[in-house]
């Protein structure tokens, strides 16, 4: 063949187009139903469902206004929680120091107002500050040194529960951080954090709005944003994720920042609701957290879930835990109910991944 | 824009010739890469000019992945020097070589199986809408774009919602393909790029790369075939073990030369054998001189 004028273009025009609108034709449409079950988050929302009815029907008592508002209550408090963890889970991580963090961060505000007695909005920013750099040091950690974040964060579980127990005896010389109820700036904080308003006659607390509206907010940001499709993309997939441009240091070390911001809020709740704070409290939480986001459909092993997903697991939470009580049963029970829906759920999740990636 | 239609009088190992008026995009010198204690890459030079194709071919663990890592920003070089439009640059993530225009179709295809097909062609450079708190993904564009893309490569999906981990090896290595000559504005690096395609599929991709050639962007081609490489390549690299053993352009070295730099001399008696039945059967795209320069040619199979 000449070898003088090959230099030539094969093709000097791009590629034609190809046909029209013609579709393959080989995928047939699934039934609306079955598409929507194959999802998590319908399938956590049936269960949250059928778990509403048992319990209406067996413990009359929840029946009551008021005592749905407790369940809701008891709800939003992990729910809140829930949804950053399943953010950062859905990004391939866990965080096994979430339960503690939120005991830091209360501890941390109270002792800050307390001891320097000053506004407590000055500890309340200083508690902010504080579980954000937790969140930074992890996400830090992880990403400098390629550790599984389970090794990372169960340090940070073990440091900050020892941390918490002895600052507080050292400054306090208790076990509980003093009364910081009369301190200037506690009932705005109380007002944001902790109060209660009524509906139809039913007292209602502010965090299941809090509850709510963080929901929506990350529902938006997972499914209608960059950060969200890099969110899934760091869980999914993290080598891919790095090679088309995602910023995986950035979106990790922010997910763990997230679940920092998560722990101030419930912290600073339970200070403004309590006036006082436990420092031993906090530990197993994590678990309660992380189970909350895998029964609401998160993938243990990221790159799939939802932010609405956990909401409806959270609301299983507080259903049961409140509805063992309301029924008049062993409050025992409420961990073995947990481990029953948890494997439930997980075996669901296993079976969405297999049909989503069947070959 | 054909550049490489000078005299070949130089040797058989010599630096490009290339369009006088412009210099190289990429340009390695003597560069290397070693992981730990794996010397993968040695006292590499390669250069890739505008409105060039320039294939690197070799064989498997020669190190041309690890190669084109270095320029797409996915590793960095440990020796040797690595130039973009003339200045060194050490990329610490690839996306500074996305910024420099610099898109690859690697060979894993980074893809993430979960996600939908429209997600994985639009990560990391989403199309979005709207003032900044409440910036938010242009799914309808995007849609409408990756469908169009797809199309043009003859991938018609019914659902691009779906995940890609449910697409076939070869669709799925279309989506990469396309996103990488959607995104690249001037150099393209194709890993292996027709690995896993049928005909018509890697029949579209010799087109493509003969058309971003065409648009001016400078492109790596690395493929174990050949034919392909010499269909559309302006200038050939074949690495062994880590180090360069050939450099030449198109008019330095015969498609059976080509082969034999390939294959090892030793080998060639026996490749020889199976070319002739690669022939018989791929008759259709041995460049003969009306392929190159009729379009509508090698269409024909195109049209489903
Ligand atoms: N991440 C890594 N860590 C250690 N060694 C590596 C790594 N990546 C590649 N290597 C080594 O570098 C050498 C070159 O690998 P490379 O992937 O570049 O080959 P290749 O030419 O692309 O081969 P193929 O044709 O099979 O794709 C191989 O010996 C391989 O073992
Ligand atoms: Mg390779």
């Amino acid at each position: 063949m000449s070898m003088t004028q090959q230099a030539e273009p094969a093709v000097t025009t791009p590629p034609a187009p190809g046909p029209g609108k013609a579709k393959d034709g080989r995928t047939t449409e699934r039934p609306l139903a079955l598409r929507l079950l194959a999802r998590p988050e319908v399938g956590v929302f049936l269960g949250a469902v059928a778990v509403l009815v048992f319990f209406l029907i067996t413990a009359p008592p929840v029946r009551d206004g008021s005592s749905m508002a407790n369940i809701l209550y008891q709800s939003s408090t992990i729910g809140i929680m829930a949804l950053p963890v399943a953010l950062l889970m859905i990004g391939g991580e866990f965080d096994l120091s979430a339960g503690v963090a939120v005991i830091t961060s209360a501890l941390t505000a109270s002792m800050i107002s307390y001891q320097l007695t000053m506004n407590v909005w000055v500890g309340v920013i200083v508690a902010l500050i504080v579980s954000l750099a937790v969140g930074l040091f992890n996400g830090w950690m992880l990403v400098k040194t390629g550790l599984p974040s389970f090794l990372v964060t169960l340090g940070t579980f073990l440091i900050l529960q020892g941390v918490n127990l002895a600052v507080t005896k050292l400054i306090t010389g208790n076990v509980a951080t003093d009364d910081i109820s009369d301190m200037d700036g506690f009932d705005q904080a109380k007002a944001l954090f902790a109060s209660t308003f009524e509906v139809g006659g039913v007292n209602v607390k502010i965090t299941v709005v809090w509850w709510l509206v963080f929901a929506a907010i990350a529902t938006w940001v997972l499914l209608r944003t960059k950060y969200g499709n890099w969110i899934f993309a760091v869980g999914g997939n993290q080598q891919s994720a790095r090679a088309v441009g995602v910023p995986v240091t950035f979106t990790k070390i922010s997910l763990f920042m997230l679940v920092g911001f998560g722990a101030w809020f419930v912290g600073m709740h339970q200070l403004f609701s309590f006036n006082t704070v436990q420092s031993g409290e906090g530990v197993g939480q994590e678990l309660i957290y992380i189970a909350a986001a895998v029964i609401g459909g998160c993938l243990l092993t990221g790159g799939a879930g939802s932010a609405i997903g956990p909401v409806f697991g959270a609301f299983m939470f507080g259903m049961v835990q409140q509805g063992i009580v309301y029924a008049g049963w062993n409050p025992d029970w409420f961990k073995a109910f947990l481990g029953v829906m948890l494997l439930g759920a997980v075996l669901i999740n296993l079976y969405v991944q297999r049909t989503a990636t069947r070959r | 824009m054909a550049s490489t239609n000078g005299t070949g009088t130089h040797g058989a190992v010599l630096a490009d010739k290339a369009p006088e008026k412009e210099g190289p995009i990429v340009e390695l010198r003597s560069a290397g890469k070693s992981y730990g204690n794996i010397r993968a890459l040695h006292g590499v030079d390669l250069k890739v000019f505008p409105s060039q194709v320039t294939c690197v071919l070799g064989d498997n663990g020669a190190g041309k992945s690890t190669l084109i890592k270095i320029i797409s920003g996915l590793h960095q070089h440990t020796e040797g020097e690595f130039l973009v439009d003339d200045a060194p640059v050490r990329f610490s993530t690839p996306r500074e070589a996305l910024d420099k225009g610099i898109a690859t179709v690697y060979q894993d295809l980074a893809v993430v199986p979960l996600m939908p097909v429209w997600r994985n062609f639009f990560l990391g450079s989403e199309m979005t809408k709207g003032p900044w708190p409440l910036r938010r993904l242009d799914i309808e564009q995007m849609k409408k774009t990756a469908d169009e893309e797809l199309r043009n490569m003859g991938i018609i999906l019914d659902d691009l919602e779906q995940p890609i981990g449910t697409l076939s090896g070869g669709q799925r290595q279309c989506v990469a393909i396309a996103r990488a000559v959607y995104f690249g504005a001037r150099v393209l690096i194709l890993d292996e790029p027709t690995a896993a395609l049928g005909v018509k599929q890697s029949g579209v991709v010799l087109k493509y790369i003969a058309a971003a050639r065409d648009r001016g962007l400078g492109v790596i081609f690395i493929t174990h075939n050949p034919h392909h490489a010499y269909m559309v390549g302006d200038h050939f690299s074949v690495l062994r073990l880590g180090t360069m053993e050939l450099n030449a352009s198109r008019d330095e070295v015969s498609l059976e030369e080509l082969t034999n730099h390939m294959a090892g001399g030793t080998e060639l008696a026996a490749l020889k054998h199976e070319l002739a039945q690669v022939r018989g059967v791929d008759v259709e795209e041995l460049p003969e001189e009306e392929d190159l320069t009729a379009p509508v040619a090698t269409s024909g199979e195109g049209k489903s």
